[in-house]
């Protein structure tokens, strides 16, 4: 078996130690997570359709407040309550209310190698970055789990992707993943596990393992998984959590196909508006003109990216006429981009900062764009209207792409500043 | 059997076009319901309940809301017949009852030509062409005949 196979084969509740591609299997997930843009549905269905009462482990839900944090309305407010109140009702001990965005929340505190996982989130899929496998599902399934503590799974093939080559300044892991879907197209990858392997991975740390793994779910894939190794042990030796099995491949593991890249000769990319897979090399569309910037999200709103940000905006600043919004994804990212300056710098530069959660990576709470105007995020989804007007216009990109463009104002190359 | 004129999209329609998140407090899915596509203009000046959404490739694409199948039940969208659908989506839908077509040809079908759905066949009644409808594995159609997921789990 391959490695996927094998995860879900340890969660497998009938018993039989071997799976393949196409069985469906009853599984128990080690996690459930809901947010508050799926939560309430999933209590309604809890109650209302399945008559639940109690909760069958309230240690595996998770509830995160991330989406419309600090409360953005008087609908959102009366859904946070309704959260708060099932939670103090099925006394369960993992709550977070405004203190990041839900997967960099799971992945600081919770995910472990080796565990499955299902989240009503599709970027779930993140937690394949530490050896986990995670999927999205809808609030219906996430309200059985917790109801049975049991949910339903095809074994998905697995696309094998082995990245080599030495990372070139101003090329990032958000370059690499938006080529791969802009390969593979938005449904490419559909049902299927995305492996990410090779010494280009290798060379990355955990933040930008996330950011790959963060996106699989723009060419439909169901999980990610990056094999787990020094790293994610330093990593989950810093936040408390030492012990896990790890699983790998069998000698006999099988992939569906096989895909290589040498990161040597990436370029920055950018997914130009309208769907995740236009993806182009920034020459394509490198001089037009931005209103807003967005730094942040579970795709690449970590130390790490506000880190190369501020080394690219350090004494410069934001072009006159556009604007930076710049949300870190958890209060720890906050708290440690406060004491390393980071953040001042973002500050001087002229950047907006908000508290940390989804933020304007759709368009729920701040920095909605108005009628026409253009966007770079380091988000994750550029869909018609998803961040305001419906005449708006999205492009994703890197962010070393997102700040070498601020200082402009129009879409720009970060190697002309970092070289 | 269900018959209804043709609502028809392209491909990778996603779940923000079928219902944005600004939406999603709205205290119940029939609050949500009048803004299901809200900036498709076709969809609220053609679209009367009865009637079938027709798409191209990845339907349903990104989040993974369950209030986009919801709503459009919720408007009395028929059935959804698409070249393929998105994962997360399907299994959404499928919980919810919603009924799914997956057909290769669905992109030849033009704005509000007439559709019936029987059995395995998709007619074209303005055409009269015939189209093979791709069936549900076994599993998830018996889950369907259970009377979906909630029913599946409610009786253990």
């Amino acid at each position: 078996m391959n490695v996927i196979e094998k995860i879900l084969a340890a969660h497998d509740q009938s018993g039989q130690s071997h799976v393949r591609p196409g069985m469906i299997i009853e599984i128990a997930p080690d996690l459930t997570m809901a947010n508050d843009a799926t939560a309430v549905l999933a209590i309604d269905v809890f109650r209302n359709k399945l008559l639940a009462e109690k909760v069958h482990d309230p240690a595996r839900v998770v509830f995160i407040m991330d989406h419309y944090t600090p409360s953005c309305s008087i609908d959102a407010a009366d859904t946070h309550q309704a959260m708060r109140a099932f939670a103090r009702e099925q006394q369960l001990p993992f709550v977070y209310d405004g203190i990041g965005v839900c997967h960099q929340l799971m992945m600081e505190r919770h995910v472990l190698p080796g565990q499955l996982i299902i989240g009503a989130d599709s970027h779930t899929c993140t937690y394949g970055a530490l050896g986990s496998l995670a999927t999205g599902m809808g609030s219906t399934d996430v309200a059985v789990a917790w109801r049975t503590g049991r949910s339903w799974m095809k074994v998905p093939e697995a696309i094998r992707i082995e990245v080599s080559g030495a990372w070139p300044a101003g090329v990032c892991a958000k370059d690499l993943i938006l080529r791969i879907v802009g390969d593979l197209t938005a449904s490419g990858a559909t049902y299927q596990a995305m492996v990410f392997a090779g010494p280009a991975i290798r060379a990355l740390g955990i933040s930008e393992r996330m950011t790959l793994c963060n996106m699989v779910i723009e060419a439909g894939a169901k999980f990610s998984y990056i094999q787990p190794d020094g790293k994610t042990a330093a990593f989950l030796r810093a936040t408390g959590r030492p012990d896990y099995p790890v699983f790998a491949d069998d000698a006999d593991a099988v992939y569906a196909r096989t895909l290589t890249y040498d990161v040597g000769s990436l370029e920055p990319q950018l997914a130009c508006p309208g769907s995740v897979d236009n993806v182009h090399p920034i020459g394509a569309a490198e001089g037009i003109a931005i209103d807003e910037f967005f730094l942040g999200a579970c795709t690449n709103g970590r130390y790490e990216d506000l880190e190369i940000a501020a080394k690219i905006m350090k004494g410069k600043k934001v072009a006159g006429g556009s604007r930076l919004l710049v949300t870190p994804a958890s209060r720890d990212v906050l708290l440690a981009a406060m004491a390393s300056g980071v953040l001042a710098t973002l500050i001087e530069s002229g950047a907006m900062i908000a508290n940390p959660g989804c933020s304007a990576c759709f368009g729920g709470t701040g920095g909605i764009l108005g009628k026409c105007e253009k966007l770079l995020t380091t988000a994750n989804r550029n869909f018609t209207g998803r961040v305001g007007s419906p005449d708006s216009e999205i492009y994703l990109a890197s962010p070393a792409v997102v700040a070498a463009s601020t200082i402009t104002g129009r879409i720009t190359d970060p190697r002309r500043i970092l070289q | 059997m269900i018959t209804g004129k043709a609502i028809v999209f392209g491909d990778n329609i996603d779940t923000d076009q079928i219902i944005g998140a600004h939406h999603l407090t709205r205290p119940s899915i029939a609050a949500m319901a009048p803004y299901a596509f809200e900036h498709h203009d076709h969809f609220r000046r053609d679209f009367a309940p009865g009637d079938i959404v027709v798409a191209g490739r990845n339907f349903g694409s990104g989040s993974s809301r369950e209030q986009a199948p919801a709503v459009l039940k919720e408007r009395g969208v028929a059935a959804v017949v698409a070249a393929s659908f998105a994962r997360i989506f399907f299994r959404n839908a499928i919980n919810l009852g919603l009924t799914l077509i997956e057909c290769p040809e669905a992109g030849e079908i033009r704005p509000l030509e007439q559709l019936e759905i029987q059995g395995d066949l998709l007619l074209n009644l303005t055409t009269g062409r015939k189209f093979i409808i791709i069936a549900l594995p076994p599993f998830l159609q018996a889950f369907l005949d259970n009377g979906g997921v909630v029913a599946h789990f409610r009786t253990r």
